[in-house]
């Protein structure tokens, strides 16, 4: 997020929730959205296909096509453009390309939008007024706009409208990803990404090259100056024989990743699969060697929420049986590693393995990543809340970016033009299927199903239907459906609802057996190798 | 906002402007005992506990609804305020179980403070009592209608906080309580679970059942940490007895969640003690006899000396087992024979150290993890 929680939920005097079901996977910040709609008369326009229970509190619900959100918010900026809403002083001052966007932009009239996203010309002309008069408004999404192969498209997109408003920079306003995990902020800013060292310096800079392997003891051509694969790279790879070895650390691709007979057949052709979890997963059944690792409440260290600060994590409870942290076990295991062979690190600051406890490796991660460079311990025992960038032991940290300057320079308007998802319903496969969570899981489900309460309330999962695509295969009492695409089938129960349209259903991917990744389409977005979770082709019988 | 002064207590105090009595006295640190006010919810003015003598007033006002004004003269606590407030904690009591003694809310009990501090006993007045049975079949909040007050903070939480209005007051009078959407149970009602009620219930009549003969206040100890689930970091309290998490509440203090959180955050705490957590490291039996991999056809670990049958064994064999086979694969098919997951629910300090193995130790920038996904 460029903002914070607090100061978009105080400040913000709109939302724009696009491709977030937050009131389910980010409950608390659905609270906060809720509170400002009632307590402060916040307008809120959610725009998603389906219903959700923001809907309910929305002043407008713009219910596009799934894929069609470029051409929504273009035709949003048009209509902004086309009646001078925009803001003339922040683009002039502030932001390049203008005019390459705006050529783009024109080519979206209310008319043509309305027939892509199937949203009446009426809603988007409200839609842009609400966001030209309520300033600043705040932008929220999440794997509704990022889970598709045009994923990076769409969140440009969403830049793009918040430039063009003038909503960058300022309290209330932002453009706002919810991170959908604990601490994927923090895998994702301390280098567990195939093109970035910790703080996003690049692989391919031979600067950064040059750094780490001054301070890891190597000489500089052992650390590779291209980018690595990334997960969903490593599985078709590995598929056909390419990938020998995959260590995996509490992660669960046979529930997580697309197409999941697809990553059966990778894992099982592997040579050497190794995981540290704590619980025996799906992906377990593959694992040569399994290694028990810490729950979060079995070790001290941080976690980094989606608005970037720093938050401490500590150690209440012991783990069970031989159970060990998993910062230990990585360490250990490298020690080991590097204990024979011909590669061999020496003699620099944070070449060794020696670590005692967290707060050390915090201090070499400060020394070498300048967003963390003052982040410590100390400071945040001493109740300090840090959001990086956080420059230096002095600095209070950035609780929202891009004030005054974006950290680029200039923003860059970016023309982006809508494309249609990679498959859609046709007569063999006639409906959409869309997954995502539910309230009561998480993810892949391995540590909701094992709470007691969480799986009595939600024991089974269930397919979203509309009435219409229910009627249409005569769903009987036991309302139980298989849902086919061609890559898969799963049978489970049907929800028969309006929250979904006709033509859509809707399936999460906590329960395995009948998890939504059995059916979904390993379609990526080119730039960020993101799968199309949000869109693919499926077909429904009664069962 | 500007400011006003007023007297209280005998001292004279400067308060800002459309501030409450009892807002006032908070932010100097006075005490004045409430029941149904909370600092995190509107004022309700339902309990006549924290009732204050303000000059020139014939009856005694509630400081939770009543505002300053410039020269007001409070005071806060005269006899006549501590003889009304008795009367009135006796009043609550006489309908009210008084089995503190194996109550889960006993220590965390605003109710049984008040009786304390005012030396309130059962005995000054007998009547009819409430028999409410105690059977919302919910899997998460043990509803006693006895234990209630009928202070409804609950019901602002439900509905200021979260939104939801799963929570409202039936009836009138004596017949009054607290009931669930349309007069049902809690999962028949629009309840989310987040046990905001809970959190804010001055009784046991909201307690989580999870949390049920657990353990008491001062038999556990609190460990303030960030929330394993979504991405909001949520600062919650684990309340810990015998190596177990034994009730989860969320911290006031939370920069992103200021004293709420969610049902994952509140009551999916028990996965930690789940009797699947792996405890020992396991190895496959193949890896222990120094023979190939078996195909996949041939994997059965079910079946007695099958060497894809798992092996448990101590850590200085699994992980010299694990270090020789990267080790192997690394000098046999080069670096980028090798891949990463790392963990979006795992500690900074273990991700930097993941990006630290795969990048110093084998050479590969093939390390990635579900933020995709």
């Amino acid at each position: 997020m460029t903002n914070s929680i607090d100061d978009i939920a105080d400040f913000a005097q709109a939302f724009f929730v696009i491709g977030t079901n937050t009131t389910e996977n980010h409950p608390v910040i659905g609270m906060r959205i809720r509170q400002a709609v009632r307590q402060r008369g916040a307008k809120l326009i959610v725009a998603d296909p389906r219903k959700i229970d923001l809907t309910d509190f929305a002043t407008l619900h713009l219910r596009h096509k799934s894929g069609t959100d470029i051409a929504l918010i273009n035709g949003l900026m048009h209509i902004i453009l086309a009646n001078g809403w925009e803001d003339k002083d922040f683009i002039k001052e502030r932001t390049e390309g203008f005019e390459e966007f705006k050529a783009v932009v024109e080519e979206y009239p209310p008319e043509r939008v309305a027939e892509i996203t199937g949203v009446a010309v009426e809603q988007l002309q409200q839609a842009a007024e609400i966001l030209a008069q309520e300033k600043p408004a705040a932008v929220l999404w999440a794997m509704g706009i990022t889970q598709h192969t045009t994923g990076v498209a769409n969140v440009l997109s969403l830049a793009n409208l918040q430039m063009l408003l003038g909503n960058m920079g300022v309290p209330g306003g932002g453009a706002n990803p919810l991170r959908g995990q604990n601490n994927v902020q923090g895998a994702c800013d301390l280098g567990g990404l195939p093109n970035v060292y910790p703080g996003y310096q690049k692989v391919t800079n031979p600067e950064f090259q040059g750094k780490f392997a001054q301070a890891w003891g190597l000489p500089e051509d052992q650390l590779s100056l291209d980018v690595g694969l990334t997960a969903t790279e490593m599985m078709p790879l590995a598929a056909e024989g390419k990938l020998k070895a995959i260590h995996i650390l509490g992660e669960d691709p046979l529930m997580s990743e697309p197409d999941t007979n697809h990553i059966r057949k990778a894992m099982e052709t592997i040579e050497l699969v190794i995981l540290q979890e704590i619980f025996p997963s799906e992906t377990a059944p593959y694992a040569d060697i399994l290694l028990p690792g810490a729950s979060f409440a079995e070790k001290s260290g941080t976690f980094t929420n989606t608005e970037r600060r720093i938050q401490l994590v500590r150690k209440a409870i012991e783990s069970p049986g031989e159970a060990k942290p998993d910062w230990w076990i990585i360490s250990e295991l490298a020690k080991k590693i590097l204990a024979s062979g011909e590669r061999q690190v020496k003699g620099a600051e944070f070449s060794a393995w020696d670590y005692h406890d967290t707060g050390e490796i915090m201090d070499e991660i400060a020394a070498l990543t300048p967003i963390y460079a003052g982040v410590s311990y100390q400071r945040l025992l001493n109740g300090e809340t840090l959001q990086w960038p956080v420059k230096d032991q002095d600095h209070p940290g950035t609780p929202i970016l891009h004030v005054g300057q974006f950290s680029r320079g200039k923003g860059r308007f970016s023309p982006v033009e809508h494309i249609p998802p990679a498959e859609v319903p046709d007569k063999e496969y006639p409906l959409l299927l869309s997954t995502g969570r539910v309230l009561y899981h998480w993810h892949g489900g391995q540590m909701t199903r094992r709470s007691q309460g969480l799986l009595k309330i939600y024991p089974q999962p269930l397919i979203e239907v509309s009435d219409l695509d229910a009627e249409k295969i005569g769903l009987n009492g036991s309302k139980r459906v298989r849902v086919s695409s061609r890559r898969g089938s799963i049978e489970a129960e049907a929800l028969v609802t309006d929250r979904v349209p006709p033509g859509m259903v809707y399936a999460n991917f906590h329960f395995p057996g009948a998890g939504a990744n059995e059916l979904t389409i390993a379609a990526l977005d080119p730039v960020a190798k993101i799968p199309e979770y949000k869109v693919c082709a499926v077909k429904i019988e009664a069962v | 906002m500007g400011k006003v002064n007023f007297i209280l207590d005998g001292k004279e105090i400067q308060a800002e402007k459309g501030d409450t009595i009892l807002q006032a006295a908070r932010r100097l640190g006075i005490y004045i005992p409430v029941l149904c006010d909370h600092p995190a919810l509107p004022p309700e003015g339902a309990c006549r506990i924290c009732l204050v003598e303000i000059e020139g007033q014939r009856a005694l006002h509630p400081s939770c609804t009543y505002p300053v004004s410039e020269g007001m003269v409070v005071e806060t606590n005269t006899e006549r305020i501590r003889a009304a407030r008795k009367f009135n904690l006796e009043l609550l009591v006489s309908d009210h179980p008084l089995d503190c003694m194996t109550c889960d809310a006993t220590g965390d009990c605003l109710l049984q403070d008040l009786a304390y501090e005012y030396d309130v006993t059962e005995d000054r007045f007998e009547g009819t009592k409430h028999h409410y049975s105690v059977n919302d079949p919910n899997p998460f909040i043990q509803v006693d209608r006895n234990k209630c007050i009928l202070c409804r903070r609950c019901v602002r939480a439900c509905r200021e906080v979260n939104g939801v209005e799963a929570i409202s007051v039936f009836y009138r009078g004596f017949s009054a309580y607290i009931g669930f959407g349309a007069d049902s149970s809690m999962d028949d009602s629009p309840c989310e679970f987040c046990g905001s009620c809970v959190e804010v219930c001055p009784t046991g009549a909201l307690w989580p059942k999870q949390s049920l003969g657990q353990g008491r206040p001062w038999q556990v100890e609190k460990v303030r940490t960030t929330c394993p689930y979504c991405g909001v970091g949520c600062q919650l309290i684990l309340e810990v007895k015998d190596n177990k998490i034994v009730k989860v509440d969320s911290a006031w203090e939370g920069p992103s969640n200021h004293g709420w959180t969610c049902v994952k955050g509140r009551f999916g705490y028990d996965f930690t003690s789940h009797a699947d957590r792996l405890s020992h490291p396991r190895v496959r039996k193949y890896l222990l006899d120094g023979k190939k991999k078996p195909t996949a056809s041939k994997r059965d670990p079910e079946k007695e000396a099958n060497p894809w049958q798992w092996v448990e064994v101590d850590w200085e064999t699994a992980l010299g087992i694990a270090a020789d086979r990267m080790r192997q694969i690394r000098d046999d098919h080069g670096p980028g024979s090798i891949g990463f997951l790392t963990s979006a629910k795992c500690l900074n300090e273990e991700n930097y150290l993941m990006n630290k193995l795969a990048r110093q130790v084998i050479g590969t920038n093939s390390i990635d993890h579900c933020a995709r996904l």
